[in-house]
């Protein structure tokens, strides 16, 4: 009987082994599909992080502190945070094209 | 003549209705999905008067388009790449039935890894199913295609299954004109559904019931007769459509710049009219080129392929698809029908959508004329034509 | 007459139907016309190109526009982030939907500004929050260029909508934007 784990070689080029791992940027920079940005006002905010569990991207970012901020790179500006806020902390601002 | 804006799978979808199509049956899959969704649209507006059977998968949507189409009903699906696959079983059933059912197969490549643009694999994997192959070059002959289907599927002397395939995207989503006839011209043209019986709940019947050995032979035998007399009713619809609505193909083949060409290329699908192209081009440099389009896949033209490429100096077939370990299928079916008579090169292109332009047609038709006039009679089946981006990798890959 | 065009929108932003709609006009004038959308998966709010060919004769051309005559961009946000220039034929055609009548490319090519923006707003074509500027980009495109008239562009608006009164105030976006596009620079 042979051991319980396959032997990996890896192969010369990635052609023999058409497969992926989950990576940021996979896409590019998605937030550049954005038409509004979510701003927070942190001053409104409770640290609930209803944001940060709701957004589908993982793109809200949770501080030390559990306050929140956005990673705009990624951030696709669907607005759910805005939406699940409870203190109405984020507003949806047109990126500049769009005013 | 009316010319509509239209993409070829609602030009599709617009066959269908003028056919008279009484039960269409689909899953959705991409590029496929717009056929389906457009017939659904017509029949819930009441502009068609048909069922839409709804099913879980693509095996039972052709299952069901067999009932349909066994019990009387003109009968049309439409599927893509993983969709056909999966009714892979289902296409012998039908065509064993001998039951006349028009499919619309939105050719596209096949995972994994997932790609969702065009590539000739996925019809070429149904080439041995007793299903009749038909293939579009534009919007215009993807409506015809399927109306000529209905034709040649329910006529007696045939009575199998018939495919058409158009290219994903290319045609499938990119809108161009489409003449698309009245109704009245259309029932004029499509005589009422016939064939061989009709199964009804009144009447006990088997399907599929266990044959003598010698009989199921026979059977085989007789779906190959089928096909060989399609050949005959391509060519007689292809006229008689011609009379009607003025647009005649040439039949299993269209020849373009043949009657002079020392040298012709051979292929199937949208991309011939790029090679089309590079022919008017490569003429205008002093090579006498043509192109010969196969508008049927199956049955194959064996005869005119003998007749318009024997004793040329050179035939270069161009593949969207490969047999794996082998070559490209339309390669070994010229290659099989020439045996030997000519220069042959087969090459292999466009997978997964890799865009292929006049120009690539061009080099590589001019790279082979040069092979042929050094080393004399050339046999190559199967020759890359790589993507431009890996077009100097190909030692790498092989030494991997 | 062979015209290759390239149009550079935002998905949901209504190129294909800008792109469709062109080949219905050019249809309407007895040319031949391809409408082709960027063959991938729809992303709303991502970058995408659209092509069409409008000729004088039957086209059996297949392969991608990778050099275009003319470029429209539906969204001036995308001059940032896309190479709208890219393969552009020497001294071709621009137009753009800009809000500030001034335009970053370069003037070797011919550049056409108009707001689209505005006159969507203004005719209240605003679908999910986004203005709907293709049709006025039609109309752009009309006028810079002559590929089509603004007569049948009008004319292939207004049969393109099944909603009557929504296709009036979407060819009159287009009649608008054919008044008001200029020629722009830096």
């Amino acid at each position: 009987m042979s051991g319980t784990a396959a032997v990996v070689e890896k192969p010369k080029t990635y052609w023999v082994a058409p497969i992926s791992y989950p990576a940021p940027a996979s896409s590019g920079k998605t937030g550049l599909w954005r038409t509004e940005r979510p701003v927070i006002h942190l001053e409104k905010c409770v640290k609930c992080l209803y944001c940060w569990l709701y957004c589908p991207e993982d793109t809200i970012l949770r501080r030390e502190d559990d306050y929140v901020y956005v990673d705009y790179d990624y951030c696709k500006g669907c607005g759910i945070c805005a939406a699940v806020c409870p203190t109405n902390a984020i507003d949806m601002v047109p990126e500049g094209g769009e005013s | 003549m009316v010319l509509k804006a239209l993409t070829a799978n609602h030009a599709v979808a617009e066959a269908a209705k003028l056919a008279r199509v009484k039960v269409v049956s689909a899953y959705p899959i991409t590029p496929q999905t717009t056929i389906v969704e457009k017939l659904a649209e017509m029949i819930e507006k009441g502009e068609m008067e048909a069922k839409m059977v709804r099913v879980e998968s693509e095996h039972s949507a052709l299952a069901a388009t067999l009932g349909a189409a066994a019990a009387g009903a003109r009968a049309f699906t439409a599927t893509s790449s993983h969709g056909l696959l999966y009714m892979h079983e289902v296409l012998w059933w039908t065509s064993g039935a001998r039951v006349p059912v028009v499919m619309a197969v939105v050719t596209r490549a096949i995972g994994p890894p997932w790609n969702i643009h065009v590539e000739h694999s996925d019809v070429m994997d149904q080439r041995d199913t007793g299903w009749i192959i038909g293939v579009a070059q534009e919007n215009q002959e993807a409506f015809d295609l399927t109306l000529q289907a209905f034709r040649i599927s329910e006529d007696p002397r045939v009575y199998l299954p018939m495919i058409v395939s158009l290219d994903a995207f290319i045609l499938s989503h990119t809108v161009a004109p489409v003449d698309v006839p009245s109704q009245q011209e259309v029932d004029a043209w499509l005589p009422s559904r016939r064939q061989p019986y009709v199964i009804s709940p009144e009447t006990n019947v088997v399907m599929g019931n266990i044959a003598d050995d010698a009989d199921y032979y026979m059977m085989r035998y007789s779906i190959n007769a089928a096909m060989e007399a399609a050949k005959k009713v391509v060519e007689e619809v292809d006229e008689e459509y011609g009379k009607a609505f003025g647009r005649r193909y040439g039949g299993l083949v269209e020849c373009y710049n043949c009657d002079d060409a020392d040298y012709i290329m051979v292929l199937m699908g949208s991309w011939a009219g790029d090679a089309k192209k590079a022919s008017d081009l490569l003429r205008e440099k002093g090579y006498r080129v043509g192109v010969m389009r196969v508008r049927f896949v199956r049955p194959w033209p064996r005869e005119v392929v003998q007749e318009k490429l024997s004793n040329r100096k050179g035939v270069i077939v161009f593949d969207r698809s490969i047999s794996f370990g082998s070559a490209g299928q339309l390669f070994t079916d010229v290659a099989a029908s020439l045996y030997g008579s000519t220069s042959i090169r087969g090459v292999v292109a466009g997978l997964g959508g890799v865009d292929v332009r006049p120009e690539d047609f061009m080099n590589e038709v001019t790279d082979f004329v040069s092979h042929v006039e050094e080393f004399g009679r050339v046999y190559e089946p199967l020759r890359w034509h790589l993507p431009p981006k890996y077009a100097k990798s190909l030692a790498e890959e092989v030494s991997a | 007459m062979y015209m290759e065009l390239r149009f550079h929108g935002r998905g949901g932003q209504g190129a294909v139907t800008a792109a469709t709609i062109l080949a219905r006009a050019a249809l309407l004038e007895g040319k031949w016309a391809q409408a082709i959308p960027e063959f991938g998966a729809e992303r709303r709010g991502a970058p995408v190109s659209v092509y069409a060919r409008i000729s004088d004769k039957p086209i059996e051309v297949h392969s991608n526009v990778i050099e275009p005559d003319i470029v429209v961009v539906l969204d001036y946000e995308l001059l940032k982030v896309v190479d709208v220039t890219k393969g552009l034929k020497e001294g071709g055609t621009v137009i753009l939907n800009s809000p500030v009548n001034k335009s970053p490319i370069p003037s070797k090519y011919k550049v056409y500004c108009v707001n689209a923006t505005r006159i969507a707003k203004e005719l209240n074509l605003v679908v999910s929050g986004w203005p709907t500027v293709n049709t006025a980009m039609v109309g752009a495109l009309a006028k810079a260029t002559g590929v089509i008239g603004l007569e049948s562009a009008v004319k292939a608006i207004e049969e393109y909508f099944s909603n009557p009164t929504l296709g009036k105030l979407n060819a009159e976006a287009a009649a608008r934007s054919y008044k008001e596009l200029e020629p722009c620079s830096d």
